[in-house]
């Protein structure tokens, strides 16, 4: 029963070749729908996947059954819509690529498991513009499911309805923030939008609508089919299920693994990743892309569960670890992912704005060898003024986060250049 | 939307584009939704948004020329600019510059004899900066039109563009 541990990479190849919907009903493809809307009502599927403690995996880790019921259920006459989020574009992460790209039919199960469940009847798939190879086997696997009943009239001969349209975008990570990516797919600038209220009231062209990650989607077809027993028997610790978790940066074996929930970060670089590259040494860690805080070799033990992770000062994210080796400079490491979130910026509000190009300015004067001791203080200000509360939307705070770890653990790699005594290390 | 064909807006787009447009429009709630599709289609045409095409479009689908340059000048895969007939986005995230992404966007614009943002004398190649590409494990990456490449060393440059 190997692969039931493993349900979202079990028809994942390692030759990167694609699982037909041939291949994909093999191992049970689309039983977990046929359940769902010949068996259930919608609301006992989003009890299911409540019950099951499924969190949303693009980062924030809301409980996803209980977003589905803040669907608004009076007005059944109501249009809804669910949007599948596909914009992978946080810096060091790569795990929806290859659900995409390797097994399209079990995102597009999910997402008409999730419709039934919020009983929409129109979706769309905001693919990012990149993903070119994702784009055309997704609307290959549309049309696949579109002839054998599983999508469109009569869903598998019940009374629900479905259609799914590919959207791809045209790239801006701001696209992946919920009210964002509505903006975008209504073909305005991708600004978030003020909340309240909040997407599953009011979301795209006004209609409730639910914004889900595909890794999430991805989960529901396994724990309609496997039950909720099964799921939750899946993670080692608190938290529920099992998780892409990915690592690069400079270790022997850069990659992806499906893994319970609650796995000591430690495996992951350690045994999954073969530890660090010869002549390199593990100096610290971003545990969930770039808009997570660093940590050290000393949390090597904390386990990638949402609580275990924020106990340490950090964030799961992504689950995508950036590994920090020790011949790299993290303050240069740290320029170069304040550059990315001061370009993709969406400039809507000031501090934002003004705020994020400012601390490229400092960073880069401070390697340029004009910085002074002040500008650190300028810099854990920023980190203040740019944080949870103070922007508009979550992009601001998640730029903050690596750079405020980086002044708290690596701060005398700081201090070096501006004393003078700069750049020992250069970057490889 | 075909008797408005001879609207003198419309000279800017062929009749392909037009039809390309139109039938995405079923896609969404209304014209302003397409946007991005049809800048996009524009693009596959003609490989960027000229000003006469970027007003035939806003035409098309009812926006103010000035709404839907909002629009085109958001996103980074829309080009206002003329560009080559493959466009190189070298990643410039965190795990490609950790592994000498830099010197692979050095060795490109050395082999093209371009700066970044430039095309090449013969309008061939355009190499421009991307964010993550989202295949980290196999760092550094380059995108050579629509096509992944992996795992780039600076002598490989020559083969992914294939002289």
């Amino acid at each position: 029963m190997e692969k039931m541990d493993k349900p979202l990479t079990k028809n994942i190849r390692p030759d990167r070749a694609f699982a037909t919907l041939a291949d994909y009903e093999s191992t049970g493809g689309y039983q977990g729908l046929r359940k769902a809307v010949t068996e259930l009502q919608p609301k006992e599927v989003q009890q299911c996947v409540k019950d099951a403690g499924l969190r949303g995996r693009g980062g924030a880790g809301f409980n996803t059954g209980l977003k589905w019921s803040l669907v608004p259920s009076d007005d059944l006459s109501q249009t809804r819509y669910l949007i599948a989020n596909a914009d992978e574009m946080e810096p060091g992460t790569f795990k929806d690529r290859m659900l995409l790209e390797q097994d399209p039919h079990q995102l597009i199960e999910g997402m008409i498991i999730a419709a039934y469940a919020i009983q929409a009847n129109v979706a769309y798939i905001f693919l990012r513009g990149e993903y070119h190879l994702a784009a055309s086997r997704l609307k290959n696997a549309l049309k696949e499911a579109q002839s054998k009943g599983y999508l469109g009239e009569h869903v598998l001969d019940s009374s629900f309805n479905l259609e799914i349209h590919l959207h791809t975008s045209a790239g801006r990570y701001i696209c992946g923030e919920e009210t964002a990516l509505i903006n975008a797919l209504e073909g305005k600038r991708a600004n978030p939008r003020t909340k309240p209220p909040f997407a599953v009231v009011s979301g795209l062209w006004g209609k409730p609508t639910v914004v889900n990650n595909v890794e999430t989607l991805c989960n529901i077809p396994h724990i309609l089919q496997y039950g909720v027993e099964w799921y939750q028997g899946l993670g080692r610790g608190v938290d529920k299920g099992t998780k892409l978790f990915g690592a690069s940066g400079r270790v022997k074996h850069p990659g992806l693994w499906e893994l319970p929930m609650g796995t000591p970060i430690r495996e992951i670089i350690e045994e999954h990743a073969g530890g660090m590259q010869d002549g390199f040494e593990l100096r610290g860690f971003l545990p969930g892309g770039a808009s997570t805080d660093f940590l050290l070799p000393e949390h090597l033990d904390v386990v990638m569960d949402y609580e275990a992770v924020a106990k340490a000062g950090s964030r799961m994210g992504t689950g995508a670890i950036i590994v920090l080796d020790d011949l790299t400079c993290p303050v240069q490491m740290v320029l170069n992912l304040e550059q990315f979130f001061a370009q993709e910026s969406c400039g809507w509000c000031t501090p934002c704005r003004e705020g994020l190009p400012w601390t490229v300015t400092l960073l880069q004067d401070i390697i340029g060898g004009h910085g002074r001791i002040e500008d650190l203080d300028t810099l854990a200000g920023l980190t203040r003024m740019l944080g949870p509360g103070n922007t508009f939307c979550a992009l601001a705070p998640g730029a903050m986060e690596p750079l405020q770890s980086a002044l708290k653990y690596f701060r005398e790699d700081f201090e070096r250049y501006i004393v003078g005594n700069n750049a020992i290390m250069e970057t490889v | 939307m075909k008797e408005q064909t001879g609207h003198p807006c419309f000279e800017g787009l062929n009749l392909v584009e037009i039809q390309q447009i139109n039938a995405a429009l079923s896609h969404y709630e209304d014209k302003t939704a397409v946007s991005i599709e049809a800048l996009k289609i524009i693009q596959k045409h003609r490989r960027w948004v000229s000003d006469p095409c970027l007003v035939a479009v806003a035409e098309l689908l009812d926006m103010s020329p000035a709404q839907l340059e909002g629009v085109a000048t958001f996103y980074n895969l829309i080009y206002r600019q003329p560009v080559g007939k493959t466009v190189i986005h070298y990643c410039n995230s965190v795990s490609c510059w950790m592994l000498g992404g830099d010197q692979v966007r050095e060795r490109l614009c050395q082999h093209l004899n371009v700066e970044v943002g430039e095309m090449t004398a013969d309008g061939e190649y355009t190499i421009l900066p991307i964010v993550c590409l989202g295949a980290c494990d196999h760092a550094p990456v380059v995108m050579v039109g629509t096509e992944l490449k992996l795992d780039i060393t600076v002598n490989a440059v020559n083969e992914i563009l294939g002289r």
